[in-house]
C-alpha cells in the first residue's frame, strides 16, 4: 500500500508496570476464569466454586493493593507523548485507597450475593435468566433448583471496569472503564428470582438512562479533545495552562463530561434511574450497586475535576455546589414519602451524593493551600464514602433478612415493631441508620463533619447551611424508619430470617466498622489524608 | 501518665450500662444503682483532687482526629465540676425514685396490658442502662475541652433520652409522639451547631491553626466578622432549642408530659443545663465580641422566655406539663444572666443551673410518685392530699419554695444574684424579670393550694392510701437538704463558680460597673 499511510498504522506499545496494576489485574483474571469455571465445572459445584475464587480473587487484590502500598506510578505510560513520559493509568494514594475500599466493599457485596441459608437454601437470583417471567420453563428451572452463578464473573467484570475507572488518567480509557463497569450491572440488576418483571424493569431503565449518559459522556470527551489536542488528563491541564483560547469547547465538554459522572454518583438531576432500579435489582446487587459505583463515580470525578481541570477550580466549583444543592433538598425531601424500604435507601443514596458533593465544591486540596496533615476534598471524600458504604451494605444486609414465605418484604409498613422484636436485627439498623444520619459516635459523623469542614474552608459556607438544613430532613426520613421499627405495635406478616455465615460477617463488618470509625476516627483519617495527592505526570 | 480520673467518671455509668446489657443473670436496677453510686463517689472524689492538686493535673489529652483538629481533651473547671456533682448526684436519685419503673409489679403489668400487645413499654433493665447512658453522655459533656468532644456527646446523648421517653411515659401514642418531637428538635438543633461548629473550625484554620482545644479557640480571635456572627447564630439558635426557650420551647411541655418523674428530672435537671452549659462554653468565651453586639435580641428572648413561660404554666391542667413550663421561665432567667454578662449575675446564673437541677429535680420525682398513685396528671384529679399524705406534701412545697426562690432556699441566692447583675446594666429589664419572680409565687402556691389543701377528695382518699414510703423519701430528702443547705451557706459553691465567671469576663473585655454609693463622688 501507500507509504503515506503507514505511519499511523504504527503502533508503539505502551510501557506497562504490571507489578503495580497486580491488584486490577487479579480482579480482571479471576473474571475471565470465572467465564471458564461457568462453562466447565459441574452444576452442582459451580456456586461453592465460584464463590470460592471471587473470594480468594478479591482477598488477592486487597493484599497486592496493602503491598504496593505508598509507592506512586506512572502504571501505563502513554507512548505517544511529548518528551516526558505522561501516564494514562495512575497508581498513586488516591487510587491505592479507593482500589482497596472497592474491593472491601465488594468483598461485602459478594457475601451478600453468596447467601443462600435465608433464601431456603438458593440464592437471591433468577433460576433461568433467559426464561419469560411467569414462563413453564421458569416454573421447571426452579423446581430443579437451578442457580445462576454467572453472577460472580458478573460483579468482578464490573469491580475490574471501578478499578480503572478510579486509576484512569486518559478520558478514552476513561470511557472504556465506564462501560466496562456498566454493562455488568445492567445485567445483574435483570437476575432477581422473585417479581422478575420489576427486575428486568429495573435493568432496562438503567440501561437506557445510563447507556444515554455514556453518550452524552463520550460527546464530552469528544469536545475536550477538541480543545486540548489530548485525551490525557495531564495534557488537558497544559492546554489550560498554556490559556488556550478556546474556552466554549472546554466548558461543553466539561459539563457534558460532568453528566456522565453524576449519572453514575446519582446526583439530582441525573438521579431518576435510582429508586426504580435500587428497587428491582436483587438487594445483593443493589448493595454493590449503590457503594461500588458511587465510589468509583466519586474518585473518577476528583481526578478528572483536581488533574485535568485543577487550575479551572474557580469555574466548576459553582456547577458542583448548584449540584450539590438540588441533590441534596431533592433526596431527603422525596424520601420522606417513601413506603419501600430499598426506594428509601435509593432516595438516601442521592441524598449522600449531594451531601458529599459539598466536599467537592469546597475543592480544597494542597494546591488550594491545604497543609499536608489535613483533610482535604480527596480524604474528606474518602471517608465520607467509607462510612456511607458501611451504613449502607448494612441496610441492605437487613432488606434480606425480612421475608415472608420465603421473599424479602421491602414494604415499610410490614417492618413495624421487628427492632423490639429482634433486638439485634434492631441494633444493626439503629447502627446503620444512625451513621447515614450522621449522629455522632458513628462514621457517618465524622464524614459529616469532615465534608462541610472542606466546604467551608473552601469558600462554600453557604452551601454548608443548605447542608445541614437538608441534613435535617435526612434525619426524619431515618428517624421514621427507626421510629417505625422500635414504637410501633409489632406485626405478625413477615419474619427476621436467622442471618447465614457471609450474611452474619456483613453484618458484623458493617456495625463494628460503623462504630468503630465513629469512636476512633483518627487513623483512617490520618491514613486518608496521607494518600490524598493525585500523581500527575506532567508538573509545570 | 497519671490516672485518666476524668475519663474513669465519664466512662463509668457507660460501663454500667453495658454490663446490664451483657450479664442478664444480675439484676439490672441493681447493678445500675451500684454504678450510680460508685460514680456520685468518684465524682466526689474528682472534686476532691480538684481542691488539692488543681485542674491541671486532671486534665487528659489524647491525639483523636488530628487532620480536623480534635482531640480528645478532658478538663474540669469549677463551672465543669457543678454541673458534673449535679449530675451525679441527681442520677442515683432518680434509679431509687423510679425503682419500681418497668418492674412487673401489679400497676406496671396493667400498663403494659392497657397498651396492647407489643406496645413496647421498656423494662426496668432498660430504664437503668438508659439513664446510665444519658449520664455518660452528660458527664463527658461536661469534661469536655474539645469542642468536636462536646458536640459528639451532646447529640449522642439524645438517643438514650429518645428511647427514655419513647418507652416509659403514660399513653404509648402520645409518647411515641413526644419522643420523635423531642428527638427531631434535639437533632435539627445539633445539626445547626454542627454548621456552627464546621464554621468555627474554618475560622481558627483562617486564623493560622487548626484546633478544636476550646482554651486555643478562646485564644484565637475568631470575631469581629459577618461570618463570625453567623457563626455565633448558629450556637445560639442550637443551645437556646436545647435549653428551650420561646419560641424553640415546644417540644419541652410535650417530652415532659410523656415522661416518667425520673425522665423528666434527667431531661429538664441534666440534660437541658447542656444549653446554658454550652452558651457560656461557645457564645460567650469563644465569640464575646459577637455575644454584646446579639445581647439586645437575646436579653429580649430572655425576657420572653421568662414570662411566656411563668404565664403558660398559670394556665396548664397537667403537672407535669406545668412544673415544663416553669422550667422554660427559668430558663430564661439563666440566660438572661448569662448574656447580661456581670460577674454577679454570670456567677448567679451558673449557680440557678444547679440549683434548678436540684428544685425541678426534687418537683419532678416528687409528681412523678404522685401521677404512679393517681394515674392522672390532671391538677383537678387532686384536692387534700396533704392530710393524707402530709409528708409528701411537706417535701412537695419546699421543692416547690425552692422554685420559686424563697429566701432560705439555694435558687433565691442565685436569682438575686442574676436580678443585681441585671438591674446593675438594665433597669427596665430588671423590672421586667421581677415580674416573673412574683408569677413564680403565684403558680407554685397556686398549685400547691388546688394540689393539697382543702377538703380530702374521694379520688384522693382511694388512691392515697399511704404517704411516701422510706425509698421514696430517701429519693427527695438529699435533694432538699442541698436546697436548703446551699440556700444558707452558698459560699462553696460560688467559690467554685466564680473564677469560671471571671474567666468568661476577662474573655469578653468587659469589667463590672462601679456601685453607685449615694454621697461619694
Amino acid at each position: 500500500m501507500t507509504a503515506a499511510v503507514l505511519p499511523l498504522l504504527e503502533f508503539t506499545p505502551p510501557t506497562i508496570d504490571y507489578v503495580r496494576l497486580l491488584p486490577f489485574l487479579i480482579v480482571i483474571a479471576a473474571a475471565c476464569l470465572g467465564v471458564v469455571v461457568e462453562a466447565f465445572v459441574r452444576r452442582t459445584w459451580r456456586h461453592e466454586v465460584q464463590v470460592g475464587l471471587a473470594l480468594v480473587a478479591l482477598v488477592a487484590s486487597g493484599a497486592a493493593i496493602v503491598s504496593g502500598w505508598g509507592s506512586d506510578s506512572l502504571a501505563v505510560v502513554d507512548p505517544i507523548g511529548p518528551d516526558q513520559p505522561v501516564g494514562s493509568v495512575m497508581v498513586d494514594g488516591p487510587t491505592q485507597v479507593f482500589w482497596l475500599m472497592l474491593v472491601l466493599f465488594a468483598l461485602l457485596a459478594v457475601c451478600l450475593m453468596a447467601e443462600r441459608r435465608v433464601y431456603a437454601g438458593r440464592n437471591a437470583f433468577a433460576p433461568m435468566a433467559a426464561a419469560i417471567p411467569g414462563s413453564q420453563a421458569e416454573a421447571e428451572a426452579d423446581q430443579a433448583s437451578l442457580e445462576h452463578a454467572e453472577v460472580f464473573p458478573l460483579a468482578l467484570f464490573s469491580l475490574s471496569g471501578m478499578m480503572l475507572f478510579v486509576a484512569a488518567n486518559d478520558l478514552l480509557l476513561l470511557f472504556v472503564a465506564l462501560e466496562v463497569l456498566s454493562l455488568p450491572l445492567y445485567v445483574l440488576a435483570a437476575l432477581a428470582r422473585h417479581r422478575r418483571l420489576a427486575s428486568q424493569e429495573a435493568a432496562l431503565k438503567y440501561f437506557l438512562l445510563g447507556a444515554a449518559a455514556s453518550a452524552i459522556f463520550l460527546f464530552g470527551c469528544a469536545l475536550l479533545f477538541a480543545y486540548a489536542g489530548s485525551f490525557d488528563f495531564d495534557l488537558i491541564a497544559l492546554r489550560y495552562d498554556q490559556g488556550a483560547a478556546a474556552d466554549r469547547l472546554l466548558w461543553a465538554g466539561l459539563g457534558l463530561v460532568l453528566v456522565g459522572l453524576l449519572f453514575k454518583i446519582g446526583a439530582v438531576p441525573f438521579h431518576s434511574w435510582a429508586p426504580d432500579t435500587y428497587q428491582g435489582a436483587p438487594t445483593p446487587v443493589t448493595a454493590f450497586m449503590a457503594v461500588c459505583t458511587k465510589i468509583a463515580a466519586v474518585a473518577a470525578l476528583l481526578r478528572l475535576l483536581f488533574v485535568a481541570l485543577g487550575a479551572a477550580r474557580w469555574t466548576w466549583q459553582p456547577i458542583i455546589a448548584g449540584v450539590a444543592v438540588v441533590t441534596m433538598l431533592v433526596g431527603p425531601v422525596l424520601g420522606i414519602v417513601q413506603s419501600n424500604i430499598k426506594r428509601l435507601l435509593a432516595y438516601s443514596s442521592i441524598a449522600h451524593a449531594g451531601f458529599l458533593l459539598t466536599g467537592l465544591a469546597g475543592a480544597l486540596t494542597v494546591q488550594s493551600g491545604l497543609a499536608a496533615d489535613q483533610l482535604g476534598t480527596v480524604a474528606s471524600a474518602g471517608f465520607y464514602l467509607m462510612a456511607y458504604g458501611l451504613a449502607t451494605i448494612g441496610c441492605f444486609a437487613a432488606v434480606t433478612l425480612v421475608q415472608s414465605q420465603g421473599r424479602e418484604v421491602t414494604e415499610l409498613s410490614a417492618w413495624a415493631g421487628l427492632g423490639r422484636r429482634h433486638p439485634w436485627f434492631g441494633l444493626v439498623m439503629l447502627v446503620c441508620l444512625l451513621s447515614l444520619a450522621g449522629i455522632p459516635l458513628t462514621a457517618g459523623f465524622t464524614g459529616k463533619l469532615a465534608v462541610f469542614s472542606v466546604a467551608w474552608r473552601g469558600g462554600y459556607w453557604w452551601l454548608v447551611l443548605v447542608a445541614v438544613l437538608a441534613a435535617v430532613v435526612a434525619v426524619y426520613v431515618y428517624v421514621r424508619v427507626l421510629v417505625l421499627l422500635f414504637s410501633r405495635p409489632a406485626s405478625d406478616q413477615v419474619e427476621v430470617k436467622l442471618p447465614g455465615p457471609a450474611t452474619a460477617v456483613v453484618l458484623t463488618v458493617t456495625v463494628i466498622g460503623s462504630l468503630a470509625f465513629g469512636l476512633v476516627p483518627g487513623p483512617l483519617a490520618d491514613l486518608l489524608a496521607q494518600s490524598s495527592t493525585f500523581l500527575r505526570s506532567v508538573h509545570n | 501518665m497519671t490516672f485518666p480520673w476524668l475519663t474513669a467518671l465519664a466512662v463509668l455509668p457507660l460501663l454500667g450500662a453495658v454490663l446490664i446489657g451483657l450479664v442478664k443473670v444480675w439484676s439490672g436496677r441493681l447493678v445500675g444503682l451500684i454504678t450510680a453510686l460508685v460514680t456520685l463517689a468518684l465524682g466526689a472524689g474528682v472534686a476532691w483532687l480538684q481542691a488539692a492538686d488543681g485542674a491541671a493535673a486532671l486534665a487528659e489529652r489524647v491525639t483523636w482526629l488530628a487532620p480536623l483538629g480534635a482531640a480528645y481533651s478532658l478538663s474540669l473547671d469549677g463551672m465543669g465540676l457543678a454541673m458534673v456533682l449535679l449530675t451525679v448526684v441527681l442520677v442515683p436519685l432518680i434509679l431509687i425514685a423510679e425503682w419500681r419503673t418497668g418492674t412487673g409489679s401489679a400497676g406496671a403489668a396493667e400498663a403494659a396490658e392497657a397498651d396492647g400487645p407489643g406496645s413496647g413499654r421498656g423494662s426496668a433493665r432498660a430504664f437503668s442502662a438508659l439513664v446510665l447512658l444519658v449520664e455518660s453522655c452528660s458527664l463527658f459533656v461536661f469534661l469536655a475541652e474539645d469542642a468536636i468532644l462536646f458536640y459528639v456527646f451532646f447529640e449522642a446523648s439524645l438517643i438514650p433520652m429518645y428511647f427514655l421517653i419513647a418507652g416509659f411515659g403514660s399513653d404509648p401514642v402520645k409518647r411515641s409522639a413526644a419522643a420523635v418531637k423531642f428527638l427531631l428538635f434535639g437533632l435539627a438543633g445539633g445539626l445547626v451547631m454542627l454548621f456552627a461548629l464546621v464554621g468555627t473550625g474554618a475560622l481558627a484554620a483562617q486564623g493560622g491553626s487548626l484546633t478544636m482545644s476550646l482554651t486555643e479557640l478562646a485564644d484565637l480571635d475568631l470575631g469581629g466578622s459577618t461570618l463570625s456572627q453567623v457563626v455565633f447564630i448558629g450556637f445560639f439558635v442550637a443551645f437556646a432549642l436545647k435549653a428551650p426557650m420561646v419560641p424553640g420551647h415546644t417540644w419541652l411541655p410535650q417530652a415532659a408530659a410523656q415522661s416518667t418523674g425520673g425522665g423528666a428530672a434527667l431531661m429538664v435537671g441534666v440534660l437541658d443545663k447542656l444549653g446554658t452549659f454550652g452558651m457560656v462554653r461557645f457564645c460567650l468565651v469563644l465569640f464575646p465580641q459577637e455575644a454584646r453586639w446579639a445581647t439586645p435580641v437575646i436579653i429580649g428572648l430572655a425576657v420572653l422566655s421568662i414570662l411566656y413561660g411563668a404565664f403558660a404554666a398559670l394556665g396548664q391542667k397537667d403537672l407535669m406539663r406545668l412544673v415544663a413550663f416553669t422550667s422554660i421561665s427559668h430558663f430564661g432567667f439563666m440566660v438572661l444572666g448569662l448574656f447580661t454578662l456581670t460577674t454577679a449575675s454570670l456567677t448567679g446564673s451558673i449557680f440557678y443551673m444547679v440549683n434548678h437541677g436540684l428544685s425541678t429535680g426534687a418537683l419532678f420525682l416528687l409528681i412523678g410518685y404522685m401521677v404512679r398513685q393517681r394515674g392522672s396528671a390532671e391538677v383537678s384529679a387532686f384536692g387534700g392530699v396533704a392530710k393524707v399524705a402530709p409528708v409528701l406534701a411537706g417535701f412537695t412545697l419546699l421543692a416547690g419554695l425552692g422554685g420559686l426562690a424563697l429566701p432560705g432556699t439555694s435558687s433565691f441566692v442565685s436569682e438575686f444574684m442574676v436580678m443585681a447583675g441585671v438591674w446593675a446594666r438594665f433597669n427596665v429589664v430588671a423590672v421586667l424579670a421581677a415580674l416573673g419572680t412574683v408569677l413564680a409565687a403565684l403558680y407554685i402556691l397556686w398549685t400547691y393550694q388546688r394540689l393539697m389543701t382543702g377538703p380530702v377528695t374521694d379520688q384522693t382518699a382511694q388512691h392515697f392510701t399511704a404517704d411516701l414510703s422510706a425509698r421514696e423519701r430517701l429519693a427527695v430528702i438529699p435533694l432538699l437538704f442541698a436546697i436548703l443547705a446551699l440556700g444558707f451557706f452558698p459560699r462553696p459553691a460560688l467559690d467554685l463558680i466564680e473564677p469560671t465567671s471571671q474567666t468568661i469576663m476577662t474573655e469578653a473585655g468587659v469589667t463590672d460597673l462601679a456601685p453607685i454609693v449615694k454621697g461619694v463622688n
